[in-house]
């Protein structure tokens, strides 16, 4: 098994946030893991992405060869369009439907969603359809994660494990609010 | 025991606590920084009583670490690729005076430049100082290096230059410890002298540091980090790699070579097993950074072997390794993907919302209206130099660490009026305060604005060495009270703003302008904590 994932978004999406949760779980369930991320200059507003490799066999690269990536885990729809040609024929583009508009010209509504759907293999998780007790703005990234659940090659209780500890140290109503944003992404995508 | 999820750079620094490490010394600076901050905020670190605390700049941190290395404990010394030209003075010193307790310099290197101003390679330093070097392959062999490092450094007698590159210290693995070392009583060197560089020493000990180099070499020949992979079949081709490039190859093979490799990740060359692969006639050389082995192998295989590599195009010349380049050096078929989207655009990082550099900015632009095309603004390193950027485009150069001053000196001096100065706290401690010292001393027609967010914001928010004491070290420095202004830059003082820098601008004398106000990023930490 080896599940290659793109994680991207704009810096302070918190999609580093994602990735640590993805490898956390992968650690404690004993699989190889590399995690490549992208700190500094960028992190102020720029394009950002981590790729993050998951096997039960060693390793090599820390980067995604083209063409490799099973699933694009995107904060932010025109920045899931960059890494596209990263993905398999068979792989998934998982995004939200809230665009980050800090720079000019940005594609319009339309344009955005029909670029996207050319991809069959995708999904656009509409925040505003997340019930309202979960705070969208501040859990978009562990939502997203949770609609993406499903194509990730770990066990979805291994993931809200790797919640669990990650937040422990900020307090129970965190972990709380956290496990139930996870659960309501995994939700949106799973009922029919 | 369990593996341990860490980044390159975490690994490094739970390496070095786990060997007995007596202190970190470095300034912040990407992709090095992490290394720092994991001493930082380990509880072991604290139980033990580890220096940590960060330096000026990366010259005080290359000199107190030889200090401490002096007194014979085991010292760390971290910065990024650019930070060793600012310690290069002691570095390449290290090299004839030796050491005493185990010393470790990393650098991480930055080719394709996410966050730095050129991708210079550091094995040039490494080889300039000829001194031995480790290049690791992946995460686990960085702790590796960094555990054993330090007997390596004590047993060689010289300090040892680690050379990382961002994908290694930006990339999470898994990594296996070892047990915790005690850290190493006070001892002094037994030969007194060769810390004194008078030239009588210094030149007996270049002939020490010469006679070395066959033990480096030897140490490269039998280090378990350099690995000879045969191959069964008769080829002529061979592949050298160096660092994370072997991983790019690797992912290329993902069960056998097809022709012998050579991993190179400890310098000088190992001499025995180059001579081995150069059995073939053919060699590439796959290696993250310049063409350093290859050119160094065109000099010493005279003999009508074919080198490929950076030099002849066969890899670009410039920028990062990932698997894709590797896959078409080595001639194999890309898999088909699918064409990138015609409808993305560029997405340049940006000053936060709500931060003081942008208040400064907008002020200073309405105050330069009135010089035109006369009026130029020499920057720095730091969030700041963002204001190179639409919409502010308020900046005119950004060179390395502190030029903001010297060169708005030295165009002052050409004749430019105005000459404008930005730079932020950390950089001005870290750089700036000896050219302020020139421009107070030449009385240079300049504004110096010195743009305080009371932190190092850039690379995550590491504590600023002179915060609280700026307007202190100007004064003290010799700048004249009545031409040293702070200043709160928020949007509800923008006319003060604008009026101080414009009275202060027009000014014929040396002037100095503090906006304060607490990075936003910062603030936000402080908020939610």
């Amino acid at each position: 098994m080896k599940t290659n994932i793109i994680i991207a978004g704009v810096g302070g999406q918190g999609i580093l946030t994602i990735a640590a949760v993805i490898a956390t779980a992968a650690i404690n369930n004993n699989l190889h893991i590399k995690q490549s991320e992208v700190h500094g200059m960028s992190q102020r507003g720029g394009d950002v992405q981590s790729h993050l490799r998951i096997s039960d066999t060693p390793i090599a690269s820390d980067l995604i060869p083209l063409g490799q990536a099973n699933l694009i885990i995107s904060l932010e729809p025109m920045e899931s369009l960059r890494y596209t040609h990263y993905l398999r024929p068979d792989g998934w583009n998982v995004t939200t439907d809230e665009p980050f508009i800090n720079i000019p010209n940005y594609p319009d509504q339309t344009t955005l969603r029909n670029e996207l759907n050319k991809n069959p293999n995708t999904t656009i998780l509409s925040l505003s359809t997340i019930p309202q007790t979960i705070n969208t703005n501040r859990h978009a990234n562990i939502i997203l994660l949770g609609a993406a659940s499903p194509h990730i090659d770990i066990p979805r209780q291994a993931l809200e494990t790797s919640i669990r500890n990650l937040f422990a140290r900020k307090g129970e109503d965190i972990v709380a609010a956290n496990l139930a944003a996870f659960a309501a992404g995994y939700r949106s995508v799973a009922t029919p | 025991m369990s593996k341990n999820l860490f980044l390159g750079d975490e690994a490094i620094a739970q390496a070095a606590l786990d060997a007995g490490l007596a202190g970190v010394y470095a300034y912040p600076g990407t992709p090095s920084t992490e290394i720092t901050e994991y001493i930082q905020n380990s509880p072991q670190a604290k139980q033990n009583n580890i220096h940590c605390r960060w330096s000026t700049n990366e010259k005080t941190a290359m000199e107190a670490a030889l200090g401490m290395s002096y007194a014979g404990k085991r010292a760390l010394c971290c910065m990024k690729h650019v930070g060793l030209n600012v310690a290069a003075d002691c570095f390449m010193n290290t090299a004839i005076s030796g050491i005493n307790g185990g010393l470790i310099i990393v650098t991480a290197d930055d080719p394709s430049m996410h966050s730095s101003q050129n991708e210079q390679d550091n094995r040039i330093y490494g080889d300039f100082a000829m001194l031995p070097m480790l290049e690791p392959t992946d995460q686990q062999e960085a702790y590796n290096m960094i555990y054993h490092g330090f007997d390596l450094s004590e047993q060689l007698g010289y300090p040892i230059l680690l050379r990382i590159t961002t994908r290694m210290a930006h990339s999470r693995a898994g990594v296996q410890r070892q047990p915790t070392i005690q850290q190493k009583p006070i001892s002094f060197p037994t030969d007194k002298s060769r810390f004194i560089l008078l030239p009588v020493n210094a030149r007996r000990r270049f002939k020490d540091l010469l006679n070395a180099q066959h033990t480096f070499t030897q140490a490269s020949e039998t280090s378990p980090y350099n690995h000879y992979y045969p191959t069964t079949h008769n080829t002529t081709t061979a592949i050298i790699t160096t660092g994370i490039a072997f991983n790019y190859l690797r992912e290329n093979y993902p069960d056998t070579f097809d022709r012998p490799v050579l991993k190179i990740s400890q310098y000088p060359l190992p001499r025995k097993q180059v001579e081995q692969i150069a059995q073939a006639s053919e060699i590439l050389i796959l290696e993250e950074g310049y063409p350093y082995v290859e050119q160094q192998l065109k000099g010493f295989l005279h003999r009508g072997i074919t080198i490929h590599g950076r030099l002849d195009g066969t890899l670009p010349r410039d920028g990062e390794l990932n698997p894709d380049i590797i896959a078409q050096a080595l001639g194999h078929t890309p898999a088909p993907t699918p064409p990138p989207s015609q409808i993305i655009l560029p997405r340049p990082p940006a000053l936060c919302t709500g931060c003081g550099h942008r208040d400064l900015y907008d002020a200073l632009n309405e105050v330069l209206k009135d010089y035109g095309n006369n009026a130029k603004v020499f920057s720095d390193i730091g969030c700041y130099t963002l204001g190179a950027l639409p919409p502010f485009t308020a900046i005119d150069t950004c060179i390395d660490m502190g030029a903001s001053i010297t060169m708005a000196k030295g165009a002052a001096d050409a004749g430019v009026f105005p000459a404008i100065s930005v730079i932020g706290d950390s950089t001005f401690a870290h750089s700036g305060m000896t050219g302020l010292l020139d421009c107070v001393n030449a009385k240079s027609p300049i504004t110096i604005i010195i743009s305080d967010n009371q932190t190092t914001a850039m690379t995550g928010g590491q504590d600023s060495a002179a915060t609280t004491r700026i307007e202190n070290i100007c004064k003290g420095i010799g700048v004249e009270e009545e031409h040293l202004h702070v200043i709160t830059p928020l949007p509800k003082n923008r006319e003060q703003t604008i009026a101080t820098l414009r009275k202060e601008i027009a000014y014929q004398g040396l002037s100095v302008i503090i906006p304060r106000r607490e990075c936003i990023q910062t603030l936000k930490r402080k908020k939610k904590s």
